[in-house]
């Protein structure tokens, strides 16, 4: 009696194929759908900041009557020491880190990935080249290594997505390398080679997207932290420079009114908390999505 | 064993040479010199060469370099441009303080973690698991210097519990230091505890100790632990290197005197010698540290002492 139902949803997971079944299980997971939805609200509020907000009025324009209210129904987190209401330039902010943390995983996702897929693609001295020279920069404490970045670029946000970047390169040219040693030896790979296709093509073609699983999950877990670093490297002052609402200098400026104001302190870095969460949650799902058999752990 | 500690070692003489070049060439590049740092208002172009030749900055790059590994070579991290005090001394000055706030914040990270990511996976899909697992992730999503803050917010100036900075109280000016340093790292251990044991809880050695009858408590704790320890010490290596070059921020909100102060002033001021000599230094500390590490594992897991024998026979 069951045969025929088994045999229809057999047939329907085929039609899926494996793009479609990591979805679909992605999307019953309830935590991580709650994440993605987080992150494309603040992709939505990015995208559309200067159509949904006025920037020289609501964002840098000073309003000294207004100054320092606490929370209250027109403001809902208060406003700052030059009359600016904090939810408004916290929403704008929104596209300063979400920008600082996707272009800073490319960066490091592109250089990453090609050295990590040749090194393990072609193996000998040119892995030995490439790993040893990783593993000198990642020696580095990647904060110090922003810094310095930073300092000898100067303080702006697009230094601010080179320096993250760059300090987020060793990690993903150890995984892709990690996970190509695992398909190097393949007959497939073999067979590739045997008809004659350039390595190139049979990297981009055959090995890379068969690596593809830990990578994405790096991908938006390197995400996550990069805003971290990003949100610290501001409040060091070495980020965007003032006005501009971005959340680290958000944070840097409520430190001076931290005694009386402590709200200026909390709502930024709960918002970067939210958004570093939302990164997170959709992460784990992936990886979860990703390999089933990982699953409850 | 001990031929693959000195390969180790020897690895550490390449990065000693990439990294200081690295940061010799950066610190050239970047817009300005120490010259106009120190420099007084008022000075006359004459002035500042003087000053740009006293310090030797007149030289081309490579020959500062050069001249900076045979000063490194005979064991001188060489001066400071700015307060012409010996860089070795300045760094050594800062280090213990650095180290202090990295252990206590490991002591904190350790004892909160570990036996939370135990309970965690011991009682696997409860409500107490989950609850651990929502705190590690939130613990993992906050920047761990707003931590800093609202505890200053809060305890220190709201409660007045804590001093909110500086080191002049003890053990009392040391606890929100490393509770801010360590948010991150208890995140991080407690879910490694967590899907470490997890992997260790369905091997069939504990069916069998249960089935000797040894009593559950002693299953989890000297036969599940001891096995699971690995990863965790993996993750806590490096997570402390991570901490001694990632504290300058925690250090900022608690005008902690550390390095990490050191290095961010020093950039600040362009003081070459300065940066150049603590960065230097932090990643040698950091590499022993990984290696160390690595030593450890022999010591927990007698297979790794016996496959680390045979390789440096061979």
């Amino acid at each position: 009696m069951n045969m025929p139902v088994n045999k229809t949803t057999k047939q329907r997971k085929k039609r899926r194929g494996r793009t479609g079944d990591v979805l679909h299980r992605l999307s019953k997971n309830k935590v991580a759908m709650l994440g993605l939805f987080i992150i494309l609200v603040l992709v939505f509020i990015s995208v559309f900041a200067d159509v949904l907000f006025d920037y020289e009025a609501q964002i840098i324009a000073t309003n000294v009557p207004e100054r320092l209210m606490a929370p209250c129904w027109e403001h809902p987190f208060g406003t700052d020491d030059m009359g600016r209401d904090m939810l408004v330039r916290i929403l704008y902010g929104a596209r300063y880190s979400l920008a600082i943390g996707a272009v800073a995983v490319l960066i490091a996702l592109v250089f990453g990935v090609v050295l990590g897929a040749i090194a393990g693609y072609y193996g000998g001295i040119v892995e030995e080249v490439i790993m040893r020279c990783t593993d000198i920069f990642a020696s580095v404490p990647y904060m110090l290594m922003a810094i310095v970045i930073v300092s000898v670029l100067g303080s702006s946000a697009v230094n601010l997505m080179i320096a993250v970047g760059v300090t987020s390169i060793p990690g993903f040219v150890r995984i892709t390398r990690a996970s190509v040693l695992t398909v190097r030896n393949q007959e497939y790979l073999e067979a590739a080679r045997a008809i004659g296709r350039p390595n190139v093509s049979i990297i981009f073609r055959h090995v890379l997207p068969n690596c593809l699983s830990p990578i994405i999950v790096q991908v938006t877990l390197r995400i996550a932290s990069a805003i971290i670093s990003a949100s610290g490297l501001s409040f060091l002052g070495l980020g965007v420079p003032k006005p501009s609402p971005e959340w680290g200098s958000l944070l840097s400026a409520g430190r001076g009114f931290m005694r009386d104001y402590g709200y200026l302190t909390l709502f930024p870095g709960l918002t970067i908390m939210i958004t570093v969460l939302a990164f997170n949650l959709l992460g784990d799902g992936l990886r979860d999505a990703l390999d089933p058999k990982l699953k409850k752990r | 064993m001990y031929q693959y500690a000195l390969k180790r070692l020897a690895m550490i003489i390449p990065v000693i040479l990439g990294v200081s070049l690295m940061i010799f060439i950066a610190m050239d590049l970047a817009p300005g010199t120490a010259v106009d740092y120190l420099a007084p208002e008022g000075a006359t172009e004459e002035d500042l060469m003087m000053l740009e030749h006293q310090l030797g900055l007149d030289q081309p790059l490579l020959v500062r370099y050069a001249n900076y590994m045979t000063d490194l070579v005979r064991g001188s991290l060489g001066t400071s441009y700015v307060s012409h005090r010996d860089v070795m001394a300045t760094y050594l000055n800062a280090l213990p303080n650095t180290l202090a706030l990295a252990a206590a914040s490991i002591l904190v990270a350790i004892g909160i973690s570990l036996p939370l990511g135990m309970i965690s996976a011991v009682h696997n899909g409860s409500i107490r698991d989950n609850l651990a697992m929502v705190f590690a992730l939130l613990g993992l999503s906050m920047p761990n210097f707003w931590v800093g803050l609202l505890l200053i917010i809060y305890l220190s100036n709201g409660l007045g519990w804590f001093p909110s900075g500086g080191f002049d109280d003890g053990l009392r000016s040391l606890i929100l230091p490393a509770i801010t340093a360590g948010t991150g790292f208890t995140a991080t251990i407690t879910r490694t505890t967590r899907s470490s044991m997890l992997d260790v809880l369905g091997q069939d050695y504990l069916r069998t100790a249960r089935a000797k009858g040894v009593n559950e408590r002693t299953v989890i704790r000297k036969h599940a632990l001891k096995n699971a320890l690995i990863p965790i010490i993996t993750i806590s290596g490096t997570q402390l290197g991570a901490m001694l070059g990632g504290s300058v921020l925690t250090e900022t909100v608690f005008s902690w005197p550390g390095i990490g102060r050191l290095i961010v002033d020093s950039v600040n001021s362009r003081d070459t010698p300065m940066v150049t000599g603590s960065i230097v230094m932090t990643t040698i500390i950091v590499s022993l540290l990984l290696l160390a590490v690595d030593l450890l594992y022999a010591v927990v897991d007698p297979r790794l002492r016996a496959r680390y024998a045979s390789k440096g026979k061979g």
